[in-house]
């Protein structure tokens, strides 16, 4: 019965993504396959891994877990049920005192019971007109917890327009989600190069890098 | 619900008897030319058959659904070809009402008004009503920056993607004396001829298009294929006269202004494309890119075809 509940609001939340977006994944640097992945996307609304989630073949969806405040989503029963038991996200508490560590032991006990993490290094929604926010470090530590797992960078288009922060009624406008190429931690890589050139991976898959 | 007309029966199995056909041709085409897929213009072809197979079922059974059908058929293409046309334009934060507005009161009223046949409303709600409402809520915002050009994309994307779409369902509305209960085979006659024009002027082209007609806009239009594919397509529609109040002559004539709006309704969609940097305007269907680019065509003959119909032929 529960069961059925959630998987009842998992397809209505896609139908609803679908609706809005008519969104269409776009694998341009690496296949959908079964393979075990981080993806990091850029974030600039609550929507952004519900894009993801929809863009995702089922067998995918179902292994992969966005990574999400849990001071927004364990507040309210609706919101609670949505994060964690539709999305199964794994929720960090960012406002506990040691924060850092807790929150990549969170990550990489998911990514060793075989989960696929869908994560937003920037740390918070970007409201600002800069394409990306300077990423935080937590991508750094989690890279070099399980350097093994490739990280995928994923570019969300349009969707800050759908619904601006502050906006409640959402305006449907066509979305795209951009799979790049896989990248690693390379031995000894610092954590300004390595966030610098995660950085720029993501950066050169929004449409306006590539416009003339 | 009734049982359809016998002509729509008529029409929906000629349809479906094309169709088969172009499906065998195209899979013969493909398996002697391109087996391995590595054929473009097959390939393509097989997408647009594919793609004209899900459009005809979708088009049978509003048909078949009567006034309801239709006009909630055409809803939803209009806001999936308003949702397109959004996407390309420079709107802003401080348009998010008016969208807001346009895409959940505008776009149902309109085809509401069009439910109940209110003829008086629905030819003006949205040049008159909606064009002064919705730059009054913009206005509230107080964003001045690129106004007038925020408001004239706006008003153009309701114009095109709602007013004129939704005078394709508007066809189910008129009284022609005679004519009663066969409405639908209006509509069934405007893509008809429209769809073929297109077809036509494609296949035209590719055999014996020499001279480019517009290559700015569109590379592919070439003046043997308009002047070949117009000709056929208004032949085609003079040979229809017997699914519409027309005579043969008057068909061919209606038949003939459908293809041309057709055609510039194109070249002027291309136009926005290019201003707009895109080769196509979504990705709904494959093989024919966005709703638009299958539109474009449809929306700016049907509300032309509507008032010449209403004039002549109508009794309200």
């Amino acid at each position: 019965m529960r069961e059925a509940g959630i998987s009842l609001a998992g397809t209505l939340i896609l139908l609803f993504a679908r609706f809005l977006t008519a969104v269409r994944g776009q694998w341009e640097g690496i296949a959908p396959t079964d393979e075990q992945r981080i993806y990091f996307a850029n974030h600039a609304s609550h929507g952004d891994f519900v894009l993801i989630w929809t863009v995702l073949p089922r067998r995918m969806r179902l292994a992969s877990r966005p990574v999400a405040g849990s001071d927004y989503w364990l507040k309210g029963r609706l919101r609670r049920f949505i994060g964690r038991d539709v999305f199964n996200a794994v929720l960090i508490d960012r406002t506990s005192p040691n924060r850092g560590s807790d929150a990549i032991g969170l990550m990489t006990d998911a990514l060793d019971a075989g989960s696929s993490l869908i994560v937003f290094p920037e740390g918070t929604r970007n409201a600002t007109q800069d394409p990306l926010l300077p990423f935080k470090s937590g991508l750094f530590h989690l890279a070099r917890a399980r350097p093994k797992v490739v990280l995928v960078p994923v570019w969300i288009d349009n969707l800050n327009r759908v619904m601006p922060k502050g906006e409640f009624v959402p305006i449907p406008l066509i979305c795209t989600v951009t799979f790049g190429a896989a990248l690693n931690i390379a031995e000894g890589e610092t954590k300004k190069d390595f966030l610098a050139r995660a950085q720029a991976a993501l950066l050169a898959l929004s449409p306006k890098a590539s416009a003339p | 619900m009734t049982m359809p007309h016998p002509d729509l029966v008529a029409v929906l199995a000629g349809l479906l008897a094309v169709l088969i056909v172009a499906s065998t041709i195209g899979y013969v085409l493909e398996r002697r030319l391109s087996p391995d897929g590595s054929n473009a213009v097959i390939e393509n072809l097989n997408h647009r058959i594919r793609a004209w197979w899900v459009m005809i079922v979708l088009m049978g059974l509003a048909l078949v659904g009567g006034r309801t059908g239709v006009t909630l058929l055409f809803a939803f293409c209009s806001f999936a070809a308003f949702r397109e046309f959004i996407t390309l334009t420079t709107t802003r934060r401080a348009d998010h009402w008016a969208l807001a507005v346009a895409f959940f009161i505008v776009l149902p009223v309109q085809y509401y008004l069009i439910w109940i046949g209110w003829y008086g409303l629905y030819s003006i709600f949205i040049p008159v009503y909606a064009f002064l409402l919705m730059p009054i809520i913009a206005a509230l915002r107080g964003d001045t920056d690129h106004f007038l050009v925020r408001i004239a994309e706006v008003q153009w994307a309701l114009m095109i993607c709602v007013f004129c779409i939704s005078h394709v369902p508007a066809l189910l509305t008129l009284e022609i004396p005679g004519f009663e209960g066969r409405n639908v085979l209006l509509i069934a006659y405007l893509v008809i001829v429209v769809q073929m024009s297109d077809v036509l002027q494609y296949v035209w082209g590719k055999l014996i298009g020499r001279t480019k007609i517009a290559p700015r806009l569109s590379p592919s239009k070439t003046v043997e294929g308009f002047v070949g594919g117009a000709l056929s397509a208004t032949a085609v529609g003079a040979g229809l006269s017997w699914m519409t109040p027309f005579t043969m002559f008057q068909s061919a004539f209606l038949s003939l202004v459908i293809v041309l709006m057709g055609f510039f309704g194109g070249l002027v969609m291309s136009a926005i494309k290019r201003d707009r940097g895109v080769k196509d305007w979504g990705h709904m269907i494959a093989g024919h890119g966005g709703f638009i680019d299958r539109l474009d065509s449809v929306v700016f003959s049907a509300p032309i075809f509507f008032h010449l119909v209403r004039y002549g032929w109508s009794a309200t």
